[in-house]
């Protein structure tokens, strides 16, 4: 394989489909969001290989601590083996340590790999925990692997379309109905302009009360079955 | 000087320049699925393996053993998804051992997309992975690049949306064992006849707490028919011009004769050692 920005006699070559043929892709819809409590991760459910979805029912949403979960895009088999190894050392944090993990101590971690081996993820992640130090947090770190504490974040593919929806719509201190309401309204704008984004709505609501499971079906136009 | 010789790759990255193709690998272009249902999962496959355009087994086994209750579906490089198998299959024993228990579906997951994923997918190896465990039945996709995913029914291979779409219009929740072993035979029989890399048999495996069950060969919806006619000419047909009988004396001026007898078979020289 040419490898990406090769510079040759006739000029730099760039290789656009940077993905290794064959490999699994999460083209993908994905956000986090504070909210007066905590913060809600959501994403849509589907895997692609080239044209065909490999999986309509992916979860996108993956625990690293008990608290503290991210949301992944790019390479499915790079997202999941940086998640695996991030799940492991926190897990020995918390014991060696006997405190939980603060959100961005696990962001930091997911930096450091994400950075160190950046020319060999596509890996884009976006971090959000609950911690009884500072709350809730949501941190994201695109694919060169730098860090950004945002109030919200968006990434995937089909994050292109709802920038100008985020922006309008949204607002500091929401209640749990409305940041549900927020994530919901933006991924299902998401989801229906964007090709590589679909299936159903996943989502984790993270408080001082643990982490909450919602699920979103399109045959319910997105209205239920809700939370449990 | 010591150290690696590097000297073959020179000469395959020159060879590749001049337009020298890479050798071909065998491929299972294949069709595997695997289903849970109450009690217990199926995985089944097909049973044709291809050499780009040509058959190279007509009857080829791609369920492969990992542990007693842990069996394995593969499709892609048909050497590939032989070796990781029994690598892990080999690795998971030896931790069965080393911890006194059963081994897990998820760990032997595990280990296969570790190892796969330090490969960057330079390993063809698709698996389904499926099994028993005390924790329950448990099925799995695991992909070259070391991607997994857990899913109620999945396929694989070339013949994968063939079968999908037998999944996605007969699939239902609370399946029995009958019902699971018909609806995934069914989803092969759809890449055997649909699909042009996939072909020949169906083989079976069906694994309860109790025990696994191998039907090698479940259905074989391709059996080859008995000729008809036969194109030997016969005797007498061609005239024949002349005839000239070579005696053993004769023939013994120019070579060895040794007299056999009817058991050995075996025929002259020294008898090779062979495990019986």
């Amino acid at each position: 394989m040419q490898p990406t920005g090769m510079l040759g006699e006739d000029g730099i070559h760039v290789d656009m489909n940077h993905l290794k043929t064959g490999e699994v892709n999460l083209g993908t819809s994905i956000m986090a969001i504070n909210f007066r409590d905590g913060v809600i991760l959501g994403a849509d459910s589907r895997t692609t290989t080239g044209a065909y979805i490999a999986n309509r029912v992916t979860d996108k949403l993956t625990q690293v601590h008990d608290t503290i979960w991210c949301c992944r895009s790019g390479s499915a088999a790079d997202t999941q083996a940086v998640a695996d190894i991030v799940h492991y050392h926190l897990g020995m944090y918390g014991i060696t340590n006997d405190e939980p993990p603060t959100t961005q101590t696990a962001a930091a971690m997911f930096q450091e790999l994400c950075y160190d081996n950046k020319d060999q993820l596509t890996a884009g992640m976006i971090i959000a925990g609950y911690d009884g130090r500072h709350g809730g947090q949501v941190y994201s770190i695109p694919l060169g692997g730098s860090l950004h504490k945002q109030p919200y974040a968006i990434g995937g593919s089909g994050s292109t379309y709802i920038y100008g929806y985020c922006d309008a719509n949204w607002k500091d201190n929401m209640t749990e109905a409305e940041g549900v309401n927020f994530v919901k309204g933006a991924l299902q704008e998401a989801i229906k302009w964007d090709g590589s984004s679909g299936g159903v709505i996943r989502m984790v609501v993270l408080t001082a009360k643990g982490a909450n499971r919602h699920l979103y079906l399109p045959d319910q136009q997105y209205e239920g079955p809700g939370m449990n | 000087m010591p150290g690696f010789d590097f000297s073959n790759h020179n000469r395959n990255a020159a060879l590749h320049a001049q337009g020298v193709p890479l050798p071909k690998a065998t491929s299972t272009g294949t069709t595997i699925v695997g289903c849970i249902y109450d009690g217990g999962v199926v995985i089944a496959a097909d049973t044709r393996a291809t050499s780009g355009p040509i058959v190279a087994d007509k009857n080829c086994e791609k369920l492969h053993y990992i542990a007693p209750q842990i069996w394995c579906a593969g499709a892609g490089t048909a050497a590939d998804t032989e070796f990781t198998t029994a690598i892990i299959s080999s690795n998971l024993e030896l931790h069965a051992l080393s911890t006194g228990r059963k081994p897990r579906v998820v760990t032997c997951m595990t280990m296969l997309k570790q190892h796969l994923f330090r490969y960057q997918g330079h390993i063809g190896a698709y698996l389904v992975v499926a099994g028993v465990d005390p924790t329950g039945a448990h099925l799995f996709t695991v992909h070259a690049h070391g991607s997994t995913d857990k899913l109620p029914y999945v396929t694989m291979g070339s013949g994968s949306l063939a079968a999908m779409s037998v999944f996605e219009t007969q699939w239902k929740s609370a399946l029995s064992k009958d019902d699971a072993v018909k609806l995934c035979a069914d989803a092969i029989q759809a890449g055997i006849f649909n699909d042009l890399g996939s072909g020949s048999n169906v083989d079976v495996c069906v694994i309860t707490a109790e025990k696994t069950t191998l039907m090698r060969n479940y259905i074989t919806p391709n059996v080859r028919e008995s000729k008809a006619r036969n194109y030997r000419f016969k005797r007498g047909t061609t005239a024949v011009l002349n005839e000239k009988v070579i005696t053993r004396e004769e023939i013994s001026k120019y070579v060895t004769v040794h007299e056999l007898d009817e058991q050995s078979v075996a025929g002259v020289g020294e008898v090779m050692d062979v495990d019986s």
